[in-house]
């Protein structure tokens, strides 16, 4: 490139994109966290968060299943984990109302940066890294508070491929600024004709369900098929820059805001006389929201008699423990969206 | 997310209400009466429904 060049590119950046500091909205993008689990089996019955820290898998009706894994690569420069999609029982008789969504959760008050709802709002710039059996899938990004959304299309190949896509702003409707859910980035990998029978919508709309994920194929249409992704970006703008790769420990405290779990057995300490101890525990980060607790008892003798969680921390309360006995137990915390 | 039984628990030391146990997607969970809380949303929308109740503390 000539130093006129180099020039050109270096003044076309600095236009067009944000510079410096945290780019990338999305938590966990490079897939790297996976507290819950690394491999889940028959996936597709039920919502929830299954492996890969902060994304939701959203299912209905379908007969499909699946397992979805934290995959380790080797063939994607910069990427060594990627969530994969392996269809285990396939679903080629797809009912109006089936869906499943690969999807992420965002706080209201961590996307203000797009000015959603303002007259100076901002574009919205997804991004990521996609390879698997070659089909055509949807990437819709759904406004919660408003109860609007915008949809595209992409390609996957058996190859890896980064894919960008430019969402327009939107000056309707503005984001609340709290801890509650206000965006999804949902990737629709199996839709009915409810959520496909309409037009696009390529521009923000109030919400159409025929017009959500039109054109959209089928990751179920047989157990062949197969889906990995890493690399989730979501910025403001609308210029694609390089995937912000952070440390282990950024990703992994940020994922801790909504899901956190003991390691190790938690113990109480040594009962007093009447065999009563309890057990306390601050966050090594503060939870979105007051979590819900499950706790696992370990304990040689013993049991718990009572718990109470808050954003911070949790304590945990044993009766009818020996005089050199603690309670012991494992414990999941889950704030998430 | 499958609710199966949710009961009302009161916090040992103040002797209040102060969460819900409940079995979620077969698993014993105990549930804080926070309404940013996505199980206790969950609750609440099941308790809505016919021959679904929280059962109160003892």
């Amino acid at each position: 490139m000539t130093k006129a060049a180099e020039l050109a590119k270096m003044g076309e950046v600095l236009t067009n994109s944000q510079i410096g500091g945290r780019r990338n909205i999305v938590i966990n993008g490079a897939m790297n966290v996976a507290q819950r689990s690394t491999s889940v089996t028959g996936i597709g019955a039920a919502n929830g968060y299954f492996t890969v820290d902060r994304i939701k898998l959203f299912q209905s009706g379908t007969a499909g299943r699946l397992t979805m894994s934290q995959a380790a690569i080797t063939d994607l420069g910069g990427f060594s984990k990627a969530m994969k999609f392996d269809v285990t029982t396939a679903d080629s008789s797809i009912a109006a109302g089936e869906l499943f969504q690969i999807g992420t959760l965002f706080e209201g008050q961590d996307i203000q940066g797009f000015k959603k709802g303002h007259s100076d709002a901002e574009g919205f710039t997804v991004s990521f890294y996609v390879k698997g059996t070659a089909k055509t899938y949807s990437v819709e990004l759904f406004d919660a508070d408003n109860t609007r959304h915008v949809t595209q299309t992409f390609n996957v190949t058996t190859s890896w491929n980064r894919i960008v896509l430019n969402f327009p702003a939107d000056t309707t409707g503005k984001f609340d600024s709290d801890n509650a859910l206000s965006l999804y980035i949902l990737i629709w990998v199996h839709a009915g004709s409810t959520y496909t029978g309409g037009t696009a919508a390529t521009s923000w709309a109030a919400n159409n369900n025929a017009n959500r994920a039109v054109g959209c194929g089928s990751l179920f249409s047989s157990t062949d098929n197969e889906l990995f992704i890493t690399g989730l970006q979501l910025e403001v703008g609308s210029q694609a820059t390089p995937f912000e790769h952070r440390s282990f420990g950024e990703e992994l405290a940020l994922c801790q805001r909504y899901f956190q779990k003991s390691i190790q057995n938690a113990t109480t300490s040594y009962p007093s006389s009447g065999g009563y101890a309890r057990g306390m525990y601050l966050f090594p980060v503060q939870m979105r929201a007051d979590p819900t607790g499950a706790y696992t008892d370990a304990s040689a003798g013993g049991s718990s008699i009572g718990n109470s969680t808050n954003q911070d921390g949790y304590y945990n309360t044993y009766g009818s423990l020996s005089a050199s006995e603690a309670g012991q137990f494992s414990w999941t915390m889950d704030a998430e969206l | 997310m499958i609710i199966t039984n949710a009961k009302y628990m009161t916090n040992i030391d103040t002797k209040k209400v102060h969460q819900v146990k409940a079995t979620i997607d077969g698993k014993e969970m105990f549930v804080p009466l926070n309404s940013a809380n996505r199980h206790y949303q969950a609750i609440l929308e099941w308790a809505k429904i016919d021959g679904n109740t929280i059962a109160e503390a003892d």
